[in-house]
């Protein structure tokens, strides 16, 4: 009890030279102009899309054949498509798709990734090269094409899509976390947390898990970029998402044979893909820099 | 330096063996049982229950994947479900079509890239770098599909400067071929690119920084000779060997580009067989790439140790 | 300037240029080198005394700027040139090798080709020639087995053998002006005495003039002919090396003499000069070493010193050397009558 109370004492002391840091970085963030422009950007495409029903003007899925492939106008911005329906509503409910494909995704690779990578770092041996190996070995297969033939196991649809790129990326998180662990468990305060008697798992989450944050804020920021363009992928493939959910890729897909008349039914997803994804990479590249300017 | 090599290659082999592993499980776990697929949906029962003790189907998994690595080894890469080919005979079919495409590709990578990063880096904080790391942004940010759709769109559709899709072997008609090649290979090309120009940018901001760039100023050479002579060779050290470990995903590229553009290779090849669960052809397929890439990786290892004469001292005295 | 100078740097000012203002950071040097001479140039680190070197060799950082003076080399003012002619006077006729001999040599390239670039550069000879005009300077440097070095890389060679080749590069073009930016300081101390014996062997084969930047007295002694002292960004005495040791004048040089330990004295403690050198923002009015004097008085705070000439060339600028000092001390004032005494004030005993 007494111990506890030391240790409450201790978070205390550091807190405010810790809010000061915080607001430092807070601070540089806000510099990078162009990434506070995409955090704008991607906070307005994240409420849209839990909104959608009350921001989309039309049904996503209402067809009218009296519009088929009207070009964008006052009534609808961006065009209707080969059987009358609203293209900008079917673009904000496929944010959803698309958004939930990237943070899910990301949260099942970071979810196997952490503590198999905690694990291959701290034990070292044996199993830490059984785990690098079938690691080195996923990252031979081209990401796509594993992604692929994963969602063909598992089934054509969303979720198992999400599973699939969740998988793919998962060996980059189990490298990264690894390394982190590797740089940081000969330090002195782990192998003073180590001499003191601590439990090995409370030595990996208490001393060794927090210095792994950063990098892996970073990296899993622009994990979830990647993670949107593949399942935009699968879905152009037909092994994503399927109809009459509105996707981003299956929409491209869908325009592509229209390309000639009609334009907007392809290019209005891909834009808001191309948007979205840059947007991410951008405020990735602020997230990294706020937290280590010299890596710039 | 041999004992390094040694090294490398018992990894490499160690490598795919776990991909061979993988692609084995994978395949055997996809829905659809392959007698019945092979028979078609009236056949009997007991006809496919034949077909599945001749094909080996009931064995146990650790049998069959013994069974299919060692033909897979003597070069037996089984046949085709759908139409009884050999997949080798499809697989070398295929291969040139996806080399040929990979190979332009690169160079519209790399006729971007140098320029742009050389450029970039040493005339930091112009416009001129600015646009470049706007294109590399724009590069890595922009999904291939999108990008082929959009050049499909004004090359073809707009300019009708190419045509949309199609191929057309090399040696039918050199001229056709390149004019259907240009649009794929600048899709695949330009995420690869993009990534260069951001890395040679930074390495090579990195390595003007050195000292022994000053000392090239000093011998009286002009900024064009200690970029070329001197920093180039340096900066590309880490630029390959990221590049190395680009390799898959340059691929991947391929795959839904050839889909995109209708471009008969590897890629377009896995994304069929896979949708009509054409199994052995998915395996022979998939191993073929990733054994390239393994080998891409490799090759890109040694080829470090050419450009950067430290290491070999390194893996030599080990 | 003397027809014999080799280099003439007159009321030389250097300084960053950021994006609003302009930081001085050499503020009015003069000096001079004869044909032939090794001239040292001394003070501590931050004193613009590399700063000085790069403006000679037009080698500046992007944002430094020469803003003021001349630098004549052969009569001819290096300041006015562009890239293009200054990239033809450096490597062959002023050379310059620097402190790390570690990392100035490019680590991918083989050292003869390093050293035959230069060569292929500045004197149009093929490549074959230039590959057998590097053995030679090689062998002139004292490497061993020159035939073989040169297949070599950088990093198969010692830190001494590197500034040897570094300097066999610098001189494949027989310069007429040689800098050299404390070559001597990442080597072990049995491998400098080699090189300065080296530098100085070369210099009278080679008849040229040196510039050797350097905070190591001892490497002054072994070597140079003249002396400048540098104390943030300006000069505060400029003598010929045995004057210099003999007779020491400003405070900071005598501070700077008297902090090398000496063998035949018992020392229970060096003496050391107190304080360090305040940044370009907090300088001082006047002279710019008074806030680490032991004798400054205000005057010395607020009115930059004259510059005072003795015997034999020997400069010192330093209020404590006027006639008037004795008034100054006193009072801590200057009037209009002084400052004109103190400018005429001529060292004595020097």
């Amino acid at each position: 009890m007494a111990q506890l109370q030391e240790a409450t004492i201790k978070e205390v002391k550091v807190q405010s030279p810790r809010a000061t840091m915080y607001m430092g970085m807070l601070k540089r963030f806000l510099q990078n102009k162009l990434a506070v422009v995409a955090g704008f950007f991607i906070v307005l495409l994240i409420g849209s899309a839990l909104f959608a029903p009350a921001v989309a003007p039309y049904d996503p899925g209402a067809q009218d054949y009296t519009k088929i492939m009207n070009s964008p106008s006052a009534e609808h911005w961006m065009g209707t498509d080969e059987i009358g329906r609203d293209i900008f509503s079917r673009v904000i409910f496929g944010a959803r798709v698309s958004l939930q494909a990237g943070l899910i995704s990301v949260a099942i690779a970071l979810g196997v990734g952490i503590p198999v990578g905690l694990i291959a770092g701290y034990y070292r041996g044996f199993l830490d090269e059984i785990i690098m190996r079938i690691t080195d070995a996923l990252l031979s297969f081209p990401s796509l094409v594993l992604a692929l033939a994963l969602a063909a196991v598992l089934g054509a649809g969303l979720e198992n899509a999400m599973i699939a790129i969740g998988i793919v990326l998962t060996p980059n998180f189990i490298r990264l976390v690894r390394a982190e662990v590797l740089a940081h468990r000969e330090r002195e305060y782990v192998e003073a947390a180590k001499a003191s008697g601590l439990r090995d798992w409370r030595v990996i989450l208490v001393h060794i898990f927090p210095n792994t944050l950063a990098p892996m804020m970073v990296q899993a920021t622009l994990a979830i970029a990647s993670a949107i363009i593949s399942e935009a992928s699968l879905s152009y493939l037909g092994l994503g998402t399927q109809p009459p959910t509105p996707s981003w890729g299956a929409m491209l897909s869908a325009g592509q044979g229209y390309l000639a008349d009609a334009p907007w039914i392809a290019i209005a997803p891909g834009i808001f893909i191309f948007l979205t994804v840059i947007s991410i990479n951008l405020f990735g590249d602020g997230v990294r820099d706020m937290l280590d300017p010299k890596l710039k | 330096m041999v004992s390094f090599i040694l090294r490398r290659l018992g990894l490499m082999v160690v490598i795919l063996f776990i991909v061979s592993v993988i692609i084995f499980s994978l395949v055997n776990v996809l829905p659809g049982d392959p007698a019945l697929l092979k028979l078609g949906q009236e056949a009997s029962p007991e006809a496919v229950e034949k077909l599945r003790i001749e094909m080996g189907l009931n064995d146990p998994l650790y049998v069959q994947y013994f069974n299919w690595i060692s033909n897979v080894i003597q070069g037996d890469l089984g046949r085709s479900y759908i139409d009884n080919t050999a997949v080798t005979e499809i697989l070398k079919q295929k291969i040139p079509v996806t080399l040929q495409l990979t190979v332009i590709s690169f160079f519209v990578a790399i006729l971007i890239a140098l320029p742009a990063g050389i450029i970039s880096a040493s005339r930091k904080g112009t416009l001129w770098d600015y646009s470049s790391t706007l294109f590399a942004l724009s590069g890595v940010s922009i999904p291939p599909f999108f990008l082929g759709i959009l050049l499909i769109f004004i090359f073809s559709i707009g300019l009708g400067w190419f045509p949309p899709s199609g191929y057309t072997p090399f040696w039918q008609d050199p001229m056709r071929s390149l004019m259907l090649m240009i649009l794929p290979a600048i899709t695949v090309g330009i995420r690869l690119s993009a990534e260069l120009t951001r890395m040679l940018r930074s390495s090579l901001l990195e390595v003007l920084q050195s000292e022994y760039i000053r000392t090239g100023y000093a011998k009286g050479l002009r900024e064009k000779g200690v970029i070329f002579k001197h920093a180039l060779r340096n900066a590309m050290i880490p630029v390959i060997t990221v590049s190395g470990l680009q390799v898959g995903s340059f691929l991947g590229g391929a795959v839904i580009t050839e889909t995109i553009f209708a471009v008969p290779g590897l890629g377009q090849l896995v994304v069929n067989s896979i949708l009509t669960r054409d199994f052995p052809v998915v395996q022979g397929a998939v191993m073929f790439m990733a054994f390239a890439v393994v080998f891409i990786n490799f090759t890109v290892d040694m080829l470090y140790s050419v450009l950067d004469p430290r290491i070999k001292l390194s893996g030599g005295a080990k | 300037m003397s027809s014999k100078d080799q280099l003439a740097v007159k009321n030389l000012h250097v300084g960053f240029q950021n994006k609003k203002s302009f930081t001085k950071i050499i503020d009015g040097i003069n000096f001079s080198v004869k044909k032939g001479e090794t001239l040292c140039i001394v003070g501590e680190s931050g004193c613009g005394k590399s700063l000085t070197s790069l403006s000679i060799m037009g080698l500046l950082p992007k944002t430094g700027k020469v803003s003021e003076g001349e630098i004549l080399f052969d009569g001819q003012d290096l300041t006015g040139l562009n890239e293009k002619q200054m990239s033809k006077i450096r490597g062959n006729e002023i050379s310059m090798i620097f402190q790390e001999p570690m990392t100035s040599l490019n680590p991918v390239h083989k050292i003869g080709w390093q050293i035959s670039e230069s060569i292929v550069l500045h004197q149009k000879l093929s490549k074959k020639q230039a590959e057998e005009k590097a053995i030679d300077m090689l062998k002139l440097v004292g490497i061993p087995s020159p035939d073989k070095r040169i297949h070599q890389y950088p990093h198969e060679l010692s830190g001494g053998m590197r500034q040897r080749v570094m300097i066999a590069m610098a001189l494949s073009c027989n310069p007429k002006l040689l800098i050299a930016d404390e070559p001597t300081t990442a080597l072990d101390v049995t491998i400098q005495a080699q090189i300065l014996e080296l530098m100085n062997k070369l210099k009278t084969e080679l008849h040229m003039s040196i510039i050797m930047i350097t905070h190591d007295l001892g490497v002054v002694s072994e070597i140079a002919d003249k002396v400048l002292v540098m104390y943030a960004g300006k000069v505060v005495e400029y003598s010929d090396v045995k004057t210099l040791f003999a007779n020491p004048q400003h405070p900071y040089t005598q501070g700077l003499i008297e902090s090398i330990p000496k063998l035949n004295e018992e020392q229970d403690e060096l003496p050391i000069i107190k304080g360090s050198v305040p940044s370009p923002d907090e300088m001082p009015k006047g002279c710019r070493f008074s806030t680490r004097c032991p004798y400054a008085t205000n005057a010395c705070f607020n009115e930059v010193p004259p510059m005072i000439s003795g015997e034999a060339g020997h400069q010192v600028h330093c209020w404590k050397y006027t006639e008037c000092w004795e008034i100054v001390e006193k009072e801590g004032l200057i009037d209009a009558g002084m400052r004109e005494t103190a400018a005429a004030s001529q060292l004595i005993g020097s």
